[in-house]
């Protein structure tokens, strides 16, 4: 019953016989959207609270947001921290290596714009949208858990509105 | 033992290679040391019975006046409990220090960073390279001279 709740507001429901009869767009975002394998990786003090949002008190897991350990598995790259030029040439190449569809959610004021570094920092990018093109940006420094839900809900909802037929980005 | 009596007692066995000591100052108290010398001072630092500097606290270099560079050694000896701050300079034109990694294993990566930000070139030294910045970094970022290149493998720079 839990999947027919879910797609409730997708799909008709015949109240005998266990059919249901839905769109291929909705039922591709709603099993995108309810799976969000996250890149396992973290590169500054956003990580940490990256981490607090996975654990057991916020827990990502209800969302089906899982860190995997390799590109190829993953949907979205949460990039959490202070992105150094050093760090963007692998960051480039990570993203290079996820398969389609993939989403980025940049989290907190360095990889949104350089933050603190913006002047000063010779060895910072201002900006991860420099490199990769970003889906949801959380401002903060570094953002609460709450702020990284609520980023990565606006991302479901972006992939809610999401059609195979014509192009969204 | 205290930087006057370690001045001295060096002094009577190095005829030259040391600089002026300076106490008067409201920072710790150093002394200078010549940049080809310096890795046979930290040796009788090291080695001496009296002073036995086993530790290498740090090792920084530093961008220090118009013309040249320095290099700053902190010392330390479990032994004795007595702490030294060593100084030499080397000039922006030739910035050359002897190493002494011989002496402190530690001063390994300590040079290799002082090398990668400020750009002194350790004698001596057995794996010169770039340690923090990409290996086909241009430049050496924290001399004061220092500009921000316009791109860096097609990413912009500058904000």
């Amino acid at each position: 019953m839990g999947i027919l709740n879910k797609l409730d507001y997708t799909a008709e429901k015949f109240e005998s016989g266990n059919i249901i009869i839905t769109s291929a767009d909705k039922l591709l975002n709603w099993s995108r959207l309810s799976s969000m394998w996250q890149m396992f990786f973290g590169l500054a003090c956003c990580a940490i609270e990256m981490m607090a949002t996975s654990a057991s008190h916020y827990d990502l897991d209800r969302f089906g947001i899982i860190p995997r350990p390799s590109p190829r598995h993953v949907d979205i790259i949460l990039i959490s921290g202070t992105v150094t030029l050093k760090m963007a040439t692998r960051i480039k190449r990570l993203w290079d290596q996820m398969p389609e569809p993939k989403y980025v959610l940049s989290m907190g004021s360095c990889s949104n714009c350089g933050g603190p570094y913006w002047e000063h920092g010779y060895h910072v990018l201002k900006g991860v949208d420099r490199v990769i093109p970003v889906d949801v940006y959380v401002p903060g420094c570094p953002p609460r858990p709450e702020a990284l839900l609520e980023g990565l809900i606006k991302l479901q909802e972006k992939i809610r509105n999401q059609s195979i037929a014509k192009k969204t980005a | 033992m205290e930087i006057t009596e370690i001045y001295e007692k060096l002094k009577k066995v190095f005829e030259t290679g040391l600089g002026e000591i300076k106490t008067d100052i409201p920072t710790e108290p150093f002394f200078f040391a010549d940049a080809d010398k310096i890795d046979v001072i930290c040796m009788f630092l090291r080695d001496e019975e009296s002073l036995q500097f086993d530790n290498l606290s740090c090792l920084s270099g530093v961008d220090y006046d118009k013309d040249n560079l320095a290099v700053v050694y902190h010392l330390i000896s479990y032994v004795h409990n007595h702490r030294l701050v060593l100084k030499t300079l080397a000039p922006k034109s030739n910035p050359v220090v002897k190493t002494v990694t011989d002496v402190w294993a530690a001063a390994n990566w300590h040079e290799r960073e002082a090398y990668d930000l400020i750009g002194i070139n350790f004698e001596g030294h057995p794996d010169l390279r770039r340690i923090l910045l990409p290996e086909d970094w241009e430049g050496h970022p924290l001399r004061k001279d220092y500009k921000v290149p316009e791109f860096y493998r097609g990413m912009k720079v500058p904000y």
